[in-house]
């Protein structure tokens, strides 16, 4: 994995953040056009998000984060703006499976122990996530090796670039 | 131990025994796109490096969600997969031809298949036995690449039917009380088996009304047996001899059981903004609405257009209430016109669109206004889904749309039959 350690600040969401808030239907024009798209990212959840959004900073969320449209323009128009990470509570199945196939990592712990606005440090490798506003040390839940493979690739097609087939 | 029947199609599939947890590499029978996630896909194939699809005559490219294209950016996204078609001998479907859940139905779902679509609804082909699951763009384009995929064998929710739907009463309201009962995240990465002796009755139509929706709980796939009506369905698309029976053994280990009396239902709609947002028809009859659409691979089949023709029948649209009805197929919209649907429909004020996905995700033909609700018996209810955040959107049945569309407000169709 390129970086292990990551570090940035929590933007926290609700629960059931839909692939329609974080990328709406009505951008579909946009979809060949991704730094335009991205420039919309989550603009019906918090207006002020790809605006305030650095390099690095995290988003926090309650619950089923990523329900709905299989549109992987979702986790890629994240990644776009900054994010390093997403914790969630729980996450959509396809939602999923896409961020992490777009190198993007997404981490299920009890988000409620993280405020917006906290200073966060994750570690890739143990899964550990240390909020340093707050002291608090959260563990997140195992994925399959193979999921973490191609996370460690940097997403499913430079993994299968280097190795022209799945390997379980 | 016994097998549910995600463990068996995946265990066939992929020729190793397995159970639930496993994660398995299987053959992929279909691959398919659509138009707003059909670039990415084309792309992200592209890049891997490949050149050609491992099947071809086994991956379809459908224009359905912006069609016929309303912007000059989605026609050239349609020309992208036009000419990638052309170029990589993938089948084609054309606007106008239909919604892609509706023609794998209707042409190339068959149990014990599996079916690998860049769209979330996917799971409708779950209806014939075929373990059917949407992916994003990487993963369809290598399963498009590899004619393979790799997949977590779900645990199983058993869904167990009993009794009969009452008049004016849908397969729509089933399902929308189903995920009312377990959440929007009650299924997730989970299989829901619908079994019992009701499910047994259900036709094709209403499976697929009812598969479609399995995502809308965060199931992976929704799956009926493959029975009788599975075999006349097959038969009456021409595709017969593509039945095989398929059954989940008696002593499947299921994680979890519902009992569902479909005698005791009665017509649902998911408020706004979320499609777990259930409440009976009678807790909100009397909301006003300014536009009703019936369509989607949900409910835009000709069981769909026959139940709201019958109640538009001789009627009229309420005069501040718009009705757009798309019908799902081209199959479907001929075979409505031929019995007399379409006409009902039209003279009772609808405007028809052609075949495809329509209004349901807020591109076209249907966008809301500002504070507007609409009435839809699409899948999806979310903010914005519409193209609209400052819009609202109620589910629900042909039956509830229809009855809706001539009061203007929300009506309970048991009292407009």
């Amino acid at each position: 994995m390129a970086n292990r350690f990551l570090k940035g600040r929590a933007f926290k969401f609700g629960d059931n953040i839909s692939t329609d808030l974080i990328i709406p239907g009505r951008f579909s024009h946009l979809r060949s056009n991704l730094p335009e798209l991205a420039k919309h990212v989550l603009e019906d959840a918090d207006p002020g998000f790809a605006a305030g959004v650095k390099r690095g900073d995290f988003i926090v969320a309650g619950r089923n984060f990523g329900l709905g449209s299989s549109r992987e323009h979702a986790p890629l128009v994240i990644k776009m703006s900054g994010v390093s990470a997403v914790l969630t509570k729980s996450a959509a199945r396809i939602f999923f499976r896409n961020a992490i196939n777009q190198g993007l990592p997404v981490l299920i712990c009890d988000t409620d122990k993280i405020d917006d606005g906290d200073e966060l440090e994750l570690d890739l490798t143990s899964g550990t996530i240390t909020d340093l506003t707050s002291g608090v040390q959260l563990t997140s839940g195992k994925m399959p090796k193979v999921m973490l493979s191609i996370l460690g690739e940097g997403g499913l097609i430079p993994y299968i670039k280097k190795y022209k087939d799945f390997r379980l | 131990m016994g097998k549910t029947l995600a463990e068996k199609i995946l265990g066939d599939k992929s020729k190793t025994k397995v159970r639930a947890g496993d994660i398995v590499i299987a053959k992929v029978d279909l691959t398919f796109v659509q138009d707003t996630t059909g670039p990415l896909t084309i792309r992200q194939f592209k890049e891997s490096g490949f050149q050609t699809p491992a099947n071809p005559e086994k991956a379809i490219i459908f224009l359905d969600h912006a069609a016929p294209s309303p912007s000059q950016e989605l026609s050239n996204d349609h020309l992208f997969l036009r000419r990638f078609a052309k170029e990589s001998g993938c089948l084609f479907s054309e606007i106008g031809s239909g919604i892609c859940h509706q023609l794998v139905a209707e042409a190339f779902a068959s149990p014990g298949d599996i079916i690998i679509g860049s769209d979330s609804h996917t799971t409708t082909a779950g209806a014939l036995g075929a373990f059917a699951t949407g992916m994003g763009s990487s993963d369809v384009a290598i399963a498009l690449a590899l004619g393979k995929t790799w997949l977590r064998v779900p645990e199983s929710i058993k869904v167990k039917l009993s009794g009969s739907l009452p008049k004016g009463v849908c397969a729509k309201d089933l399902i929308v009380y189903l995920i009312g009962k377990i959440g929007a995240d009650g299924a997730t990465y989970k299989a829901l088996e619908f079994t019992g002796e009701a499910a047994a009755k259900l036709t094709m139509s209403q499976r697929l009304t009812i598969t479609n929706m399995a995502v809308e709980a965060g199931a992976k796939v929704g799956l009926f047996p493959s029975d009788e009506i599975t075999q006349s369905y097959l038969k009456a698309q021409g595709r017969g001899d593509k039945y095989k029976p398929l059954h989940p053994d008696a002593d499947a280990k299921y994680e979890n059981a519902i009992s569902i009396n479909l005698s005791q239902l009665e017509p649902m709609v998911s408020m706004p903004h979320a499609v777990d947002n259930a409440a009976t028809v009678q807790g909100v009859k009397g909301t006003k609405v300014q536009q009703v659409f019936i369509g989607t691979c949900t409910n835009g089949r000709l069981e769909d257009l026959a139940t709201a023709a019958s109640i538009l029948d001789g009627k009229k649209t309420h005069p501040d209430t718009r009705l757009i009805v798309a019908p799902a197929s081209r199959q479907v919209l001929l075979a409505a016109i031929k019995a007399n649907y379409i006409q009902s429909l039209i003279a009772a004020g609808a405007a028809i669109m052609p075949p495809g996905c329509a209004a349901c995700l807020g591109l076209h033909q249907g966008v809301l206004g500002d504070g507007e609700v609409c009435l839809s018996t699409a899948n999806r209810n979310f903010k914005g889904r519409m193209g609209n955040p400052e819009a609202s959107i109620y589910l629900a049945s042909p039956a509830t749309a229809a009855a809706t569309a001539v009061t203007g407000e929300i009506t309970d169709p048991r009292e407009a039959m």
